[in-house]
């Protein structure tokens, strides 16, 4: 069953400049490597080892995936998923050796 | 170059004056492909703190998907430095993921919450690389009709 992905600018060179595209899986790491697929490069801008990354941001019918079940959440017919990337940064810590 | 309102501009610092001695963050919206910045949408930094700044993540999405259905794209990202000068720091280079955006960084490292000059200026942050460029201000035009 495919579901809608709606994919940021930043990831849109994957997705020949696509802002959505199709995609297949009964559960989030199923539907990203169905990205992969098709879109090969993308799932590592996704994930770090097995785990998401730390500033991307997926949501599930508007529900953030880190509450859901991360990758295990599971997708029906009709679900919406959004991938944004975090909008973060800052001064950092302060560096004694720079 | 960034073109942007003085008004945009005086609220975007009196936002990072407001949340000294945390980062203060948010963007300007604009009509997509327009590279106007006139929506001035503060957020929350999620992360409160002097160092750090994050958009909550319910927050970005709610804003994602009204720019999303006002043709808008987020044409300005904005945060404070509190401590330090205005220039993109190594976690703002890593975590720059809007590649089309302005980045405009405000220091209140020297007045604080009180009133004074700021510093702030612009960068494009792509892949990596920064480039620094001029920020004119411009009038605000009339509303029209």
């Amino acid at each position: 069953m495919a579901v809608e992905v709606r994919i940021p600018t930043i990831l849109r060179t994957y997705t020949g400049g696509e802002k959505a595209v199709p995609a297949e899986g009964t559960t989030l790491s199923e539907l990203i490597d169905d990205l992969e697929a098709n879109h090969p490069g993308i799932k590592e801008r996704l994930l770090d080892g097995e785990d998401l990354r730390r500033f991307v941001n997926v949501y599930v019918n508007d529900e953030d995936v880190r509450f859901t079940g991360g990758l295990d959440t599971s997708l029906g017919e009709d679900d919406q998923v959004v991938v944004l990337p975090a909008v973060a940064g800052g001064a950092g810590p302060v560096s004694a050796t720079s | 170059m960034l073109q942007i309102y003085g008004d945009i501009l005086d609220a975007i610092i009196a936002h990072a004056k407001q949340d000294h001695p945390n980062e203060a963050c948010g963007v300007v919206a604009g009509p997509e492909g327009t590279d106007r910045p006139e929506r001035f949408v503060p957020m929350l930094n999620a992360a409160a703190s002097p160092t750090f700044y994050e958009f909550e993540p319910t927050d970005l999405l709610r804003l994602y998907r009204e720019m999303d259905s006002r043709d808008e794209e987020p044409v300005v990202i904005y945060h404070s430095h509190t401590a330090t000068e205005a220039y993109p720091s190594r976690t703002d280079i890593g975590l720059a993921q809007e590649p089309n955006a302005h980045y405009v960084l405000v220091s209140t490292r020297e007045h604080g919450n009180s009133p004074g000059p700021v510093e702030l200026r612009s960068y494009r942050i792509v892949d990596g690389e920064v480039t620094e460029e001029d920020v004119a201000v411009i009038a605000p035009t009339e509303p029209s009709g």
